[in-house]
């Protein structure tokens, strides 16, 4: 009924290779689309912008950072949340030492310096992979927070060793605040979901293109991969360097639009690469949609059920608060059993058996 | 299935909105994580004396008060989304007891005109209340107490600490290095050596630190911890056999859950405390209107400890504003503006005290538009291997010292923001 190809004829190889090739599917993306960017900003409150789709939306820029990497080149990152660090410092340095610059551009060269550190951490993966990758990548999760703490530089010598942003503007000459208190949520929301939309669409047309190709190559067997011709070297690299950047937008849009002030060890610490690294494998390696329904499982849920729990039940919020770790737990647990190619491939399949239905063969 | 999970949102946030015409204090409690053992027994006390106020004299002044918990599991994320969830129903006032929740706070408490209360925590330079508008840390903040241990150590050392020195033990966040600055002007002036040595969150991994101690034996050991750091600090002391009474906390460094679990062994143990200890008649009132009805927010057992009692006396503060601000504005509904007003005017003496069943629990102070920061006045107190002893009355911290940085500080900030004087030409 759904997911018909009947009647959808395709007449030349770009429209057979589409990222959405049935109709309905296509609609249901333009649907996203319209909703996400004419509908949401007009009927935003700043509960709803700060608590839950703003966190969502820049999750989101981590969790298709992340899996460019390990999802689709096979190098296994414990140092996310390290690297989310540097876009973090970046920004920092680039809107208290550039007063002028507006946010687009900020963003943007915070992923370019993040790409940097991350090639620069990258260069082990040509030797090592697999677990003594990850120790490597830890290396630089805890490096990266260390510095950041040692070096007062970073933080411009303030009293406390925290970062704070301040207000800055979309784009040149707009006047339009996206961070700082008096940032209005719909300008903060449109602003992460420009960017989660850019970089998402990118990321599809990178892993569906030759870059892509040779990354899925090396993660399926390297050694294969360099016999027919993939240049280790520059996949890897160029995987790390993808990756990183697109962890770096996520780690400067934490801090200047979401959080608005950081402390380092707390925000950027080992615990956020292991969040952004479980939203992929709930969500689905090597999956951009995998990532969206990541990073909606670990935001979103947790936020439902504390507010279900302590709002609609009336728990005790210490209560819920522990119940909350063993349900999400549980949850995941469960996905992973049910389906260990995470919510992705779940959809995946349902897909699948919609197409069919009602008539399974 | 996105779709559901909004309906779904939509659904527990309108079911969790509030019964309006309360007096909402809203309390960013943690109950779970490694800073629990301190942030449970401070909000049951907060909560208890607000129940107190509701069962005894009905509320203050004629209006019930009501204190939503939310969870943040001193997580600044969680802060954040708890501060988003709950200002809506009419918030008054929040005390996060958390610094980095606080920071993230100051700006958006005083763009949306709610005050942020931070009592002996957060931002330090937030006592200029030229420049911070919103936030008050009265009675007393971190400098302060950098400046109170000094104090006292010049006292117990007649009047000269030249050529000591001083350890500084601090959690590595925003809250442990608040009091670098002031102790490095302190070290300046008095002529110790300060040393630095940070602990990283949670704070259970010590051995280098206290390794380091154990070699360069420095006279005093100064303590900013948290949570779980206090117990393995002292716990590490005493494995590094360093005189316990030459280790000294700060206000959050000593309450009883800190001690307990090394008992005899840490008998010397001193931290200061902003608020007494001792048997209150307040703590009967509470035993008989909200423990022996059953209506306390935890299992009761944490009457009249250091941190219930600390959350009973930020609870009273901020009692005591709001009744301020009802008698300025002549209504008994006040909103968060009214509520600012009542902070600022804010004036508590030993009578006051006394009348409210706690005599002399703080010092005496008043608020003013300049000054969000008290006296900033501590008491010394030691752990005796049973329980916490009051050591001394309270002490002045040297504001020739604080009142400077303060200053400057606050300039820095105001310059960054753009923030115009609050006070206008006094």
């Amino acid at each position: 009924m759904f997911y018909r190809e009947a009647g959808d004829y395709k007449t030349s190889y770009a429209a057979d290779n589409q990222t959405f090739p049935i109709l309905f599917d296509r609609y249901r993306y333009y649907f996203v689309l319209i909703v996400g960017a004419l509908i949401i900003p007009f009927v935003l409150n700043d509960y709803w912008a700060n608590s839950i789709l703003i966190p969502f939306l820049i999750y989101a820029i981590a969790a298709i950072g992340l899996n460019i990497l390990t999802g689709y080149c096979g190098q296994v990152s414990l140092g996310t949340g390290g690297f989310m660090a540097v876009g973090a410092y970046t920004s920092y340095k680039l809107m208290t030492a550039f007063p002028g610059l507006d946010m687009i551009s900020v963003t943007l060269l915070s992923g370019v310096m993040t790409a940097m550190v991350g090639v620069a951490f990258g260069l082990p993966s040509l030797r090592i992979k697999g677990f003594y990758l990850a120790v490597a990548t830890l290396a630089a999760q805890f490096f990266l927070v260390w510095l950041f703490n040692k070096v007062p530089w970073f933080y411009n010598y303030s009293a406390s060793g925290q970062i704070s942003a301040p207000e800055r503007d979309f784009f040149y000459f707009t006047g339009i605040p996206v961070t700082g208190p008096n940032a209005e949520a719909w300008a903060k929301y449109l602003f992460c979901f420009l960017f989660v939309f850019v970089l998402a669409w990118v990321a599809r047309n990178l892993t569906r293109g030759s870059v892509g190709r040779q990354w899925m190559a090396i993660r399926d067997m390297d050694i294969a991969a360099e016999i027919i011709g993939v240049n280790p070297l520059k996949a890897k690299l160029t995987a790390f360097a993808v990756s990183s950047f697109y962890v770096g937008i996520a780690g400067a849009l934490l801090f200047t639009v979401y959080l608005g002030a950081v402390e380092v060890g707390e925000v950027y610490g080992i615990t956020k690469s292991f969040l952004v690294l479980f939203m992929i494998i709930i969500g689905g390696l090597g999956s951009i949609f995998g990532s969206f329904a990541g990073a909606a499982f670990m935001v979103i849920l947790p936020v439902v059920l504390r507010n279900f729990l302590t709002g609609t039940m009336n728990w005790d919020s210490a209560l819920a608060t522990h119940f909350e770790f063993v349900i999400v737990g549980a949850l995941i647990m469960f996905f992973l059993i049910v389906e260990p190619h995470g919510l992705a491939r779940l959809w995946a399949l349902v897909k699948e058996k919609l197409r069919l239905w009602p008539f399974p063969h | 299935m996105k779709k559901v999970t909004l309906i779904a949102v939509a659904a527990a946030v309108a079911a969790g909105s509030p019964a309006a015409a309360d007096l909402v204090f809203p309390s960013l409690s943690y109950r779970t994580g490694p800073y629990a053992a301190g942030g449970i027994p401070f909000a049951d006390g907060y909560a208890d004396y607000m129940t107190l106020l509701n069962e005894r004299d009905g509320g203050i002044g004629g209006v019930m008060t009501r204190v939503p918990e939310c969870e943040t599991a001193y997580n600044t994320e969680r802060g954040v989304e708890c501060y988003e969830s709950t200002r809506g129903e009419g918030a008054l006032v929040y005390q996060p007891l958390s610094t980095g929740i606080t920071y993230q706070l100051i700006p958006r408490t005083t763009v949306d005109g709610i005050p942020l209360h931070t009592m002996g925590y957060g931002r330090t330079s937030a006592a200029n209340g030229d420049v911070f508008s919103h936030t008050f840390n009265y009675p007393a903040n971190y400098w302060d107490a950098a400046s109170v241990i000094v104090n006292q150590l010049l006292e117990e050392n007649d009047g000269s600490l030249e050529g000591q020195t001083i350890a500084l033990l601090y959690h590595n966040s925003a809250y442990g290095r608040e009091p670098i600055r002031t102790l490095e002007t302190l070290s300046e002036q008095h002529g110790f050596e300060l040393s630095q040595l940070a602990v990283d969150h949670p704070g259970q991994e010590q051995g280098n630190q206290w390794l380091q101690i154990r070699r360069e034996r420095p006279d005093y050991v100064v303590m900013w911890g948290w949570g779980v750091m206090n117990q393995v600090a002292i716990q590490e002391a005493i494995n590094v056999r360093y005189p316990m009474e030459n280790f000294i906390g700060n206000w959050w460094a000593g309450a009883d859950h800190d001690v307990e679990s090394a008992g005899a062994d840490a008998a010397g143990y001193r931290s200061l405390n902003m608020n007494r200890l001792g048997d209150m008649p307040v703590f009967a009132e509470i035993q008989e209107h909200v423990i022996d009805a059953g209506l306390n927010a935890g299992d009761g057992t944490n009457l009249g400890n250091v941190l219930y009692t600390r959350g009973m006396y930020a609870a009273m503060l901020a009692a005591e504003a709001a009744a301020t601000a009802q008698e300025i504005h002549g209504v008994a509904e006040i909103d968060a503006s009214m509520m600012r007003d009542g902070m600022e005017a804010l004036e508590i003496t030993n009578a006051r005290m006394e009348e409210l069943g706690m005599p002399g629990i703080g010092p005496e102070f008043a608020v003013t538009c300049e000054d969000h920061g008290g006296t900033g006045m501590a008491i010394m107190q030691q752990w005796d291997g049973e329980a916490w002893v009051t050591l001394t009355d309270f002490i002045a911290p040297d504001d020739s010292v604080t009142q400077p940085l303060v200053l400057e500080d606050s300039a820095q900030y105001a310059e960054e923001n753009g923030i115009e004087s609050q006070c206008g030409e006094s």
